[in-house]
């Protein structure tokens, strides 16, 4: 009871912070001193309190959107244990839904920019949905291969396969998809190699021109829904990274959120040291995460 | 065997495969100096013990294809000022995903090999047949004289981890020899892409055929 409710805080209140490190790590690397690395908790309370403008040509899906793809995430991460913990909801095949709760998030946010009719964001729209046609596969081949592992379709004990079956002759395809979801990591909260999340107004930016016509609190859903799929994400690559289990649930969970910052700062090292791939080269990446988690997989079946 | 030389091999192909999708030099030389570190440490995974032999024969390799030959394509790259593979005969996507499938072909392909039973588990054939195939990629398909010779460097590791299931019957002075010519052919190649780039002004290889006595 107390690591389900442990489970709901960590996962509504610790996101915005894994930004905060991203950024300060960012910094750090660039000599400069950074934002504070609450800043995004900031951003978030003065978008709430702003008024919403919202254009005449846009529908309902306009404002719904925000709100759907939150839930669609948040219901994702319900899926999604953290640590060595059971996670909140489960049940066999979840894994499809938990795939799909995050594409209807996507889903929305695309319509959304769609609906307002600016040629700018129904780019955006297209890239975005473009780029996860490829990440898509990764992630299916990255379960498949934890399928395999563990003999269940439920995502709670796929996930902790390495945990239990132990790495003992799947390590190879275990760093193979390592490699893959920390792609897939990367591509699909748009971090660096494939998108800058510092950009405004660029032509090559993927997710941020989608949601150039939203304000106020709808900004702010979309943006803390960006860092909960940032936090569920990572989660998903610990348990491939770090099977690791102390047996006192105190200090599993700080393990968990030690390693949770690591892979923040992980992120922060990669778009300190890499520049951005030409749009045109981001598909070669992708299609290089695929071929990757598809070798795991023939690794294992072999 | 080992599931950590399982795991390093595994890096060693993934590394395979980035050093045919980039077009970038600098990156290709870099992936393979790390490839050349990690093939350095797989001995002591193999014999899982330390020793004065083993230590020269990896340091050895550590240091040669780690560091020494790297310094010099980089500063080869430098002295004739070039960036980028600019027109390889087979793109860097379509080149990427003929080394994957090389690499599939190879796992299942060593399955049906007469192996010894100790070397059935560990990747070790596999990964070299791979890594063999890819530096034969890089070096046919490519055109400048820079990232031919990263191919045969790339060829020459994966010869390398074939000897690995040599490991406890080569005498060192056989694997220092292999060492030895592979920095002379570096040395030689270095000084022969200076002559080309004096003789042509471009690394570009196919213009060789313009030569005549």
């Amino acid at each position: 009871m107390i690591n389900l409710l442990v489970h709901f805080v960590l996962m509504l209140a610790m996101p915005p912070l894994l930004l905060g490190v991203i950024n300060k790590t960012k910094a750090l690397f660039a000599g400069r001193k950074g934002l504070p690395l609450l800043q995004n908790y900031y951003d978030l309370i003065k978008l709430a309190r702003k008024d919403v403008v919202i254009s005449q040509t846009t529908t309902w899906i306009f404002v719904a959107a925000p709100v759907i793809s939150l839930t669609g995430i948040v219901m994702a991460g319900l899926l999604v244990p953290l640590g060595p913990f059971q996670s909140p909801i489960s049940f066999t095949g979840d894994l499809i839904l938990f795939a799909y709760l995050l594409a209807v998030g996507r889903f929305f946010t695309t319509a959304a920019a769609l609906d307002t009719g600016s040629p700018f964001e129904g780019m955006g729209a297209a890239r975005e949905v473009t780029f996860a046609c490829l990440s898509e596969p990764v992630l299916f081949f990255a379960l498949l291969v934890l399928a395999k592992m563990s003999g269940t379709l439920i995502l709670g004990d796929l996930l902790h396969a390495p945990l239990t079956v132990g790495i003992q002759g799947a390590a190879a395809s275990l760093v193979l998809v390592a490699i893959g979801m920390f792609i897939v990591l990367l591509a699909e909260n748009s971090r660096i190699p494939v998108d800058d999340p510092n950009t405004h107004l660029e032509l090559t930016m993927i997710h941020e021109a989608m949601v150039l016509d939203h304000s106020g609190p709808l900004l702010g859903l979309i943006l803390y829904g960006a860092s909960v799929k940032l936090f569920v994400l990572s989660a998903v690559l610990l348990h491939i990274l770090f099977p690791f289990q102390s047996g006192y649930a105190l200090l599993d969970w700080s393990l968990f959120m030690v390693e949770m910052l690591g892979v923040a700062v992980a992120i922060g090292v990669v778009e300190s040291i890499m520049a951005r791939l030409q749009m045109r080269h981001v598909p070669y990446l992708l299609i290089a995460a695929i071929l990757f988690c598809a070798f795991g997989f023939v690794l294992l079946v072999r | 065997m080992n599931p950590l030389l399982n795991a390093l091999l595994v890096v060693v192909l993934a590394l395979n495969l980035f050093a045919l999708g980039t077009s970038r030099l600098v990156t290709v030389i870099k992936i393979v100096s790390l490839q050349g570190v990690l093939l350095g440490l797989m001995p002591f995974l193999i014999e899982g013990h330390l020793g004065w032999r083993l230590l020269l024969a990896s340091g050895g390799t550590i240091l040669l294809k780690g560091g020494i030959i790297p310094f010099m394509m980089i500063r080869a790259m430098r002295d004739v000022q070039i960036k980028r593979e600019m027109e390889p005969l087979i793109g860097f996507l379509p080149s990427m995903l003929l080394g994957a499938l090389a690499t599939g072909f190879a796992l299942l392909f060593s399955k049906s090999l007469p192996l010894a039973s100790a070397h059935t588990t560990p990747l070790l054939v596999p990964a070299s047949l791979a890594t063999i195939f890819v530096g034969f990629i890089l070096l046919t398909t490519r055109a400048k004289a820079i990232t031919q010779v990263m191919g045969y460097l790339v060829l020459e590791n994966g010869i390398y981890i074939f000897g690995m299931l040599l490991m406890g019957a080569m005498p060192l002075v056989v694997e220092l020899g292999v060492l030895l010519d592979l920095f002379v052919a570096v040395f030689v190649i270095c000084i022969i892409i200076n002559h080309i780039n004096q003789a042509f002004s471009s690394l570009d290889t196919r213009r060789l055929v313009a030569l005549k006595e």
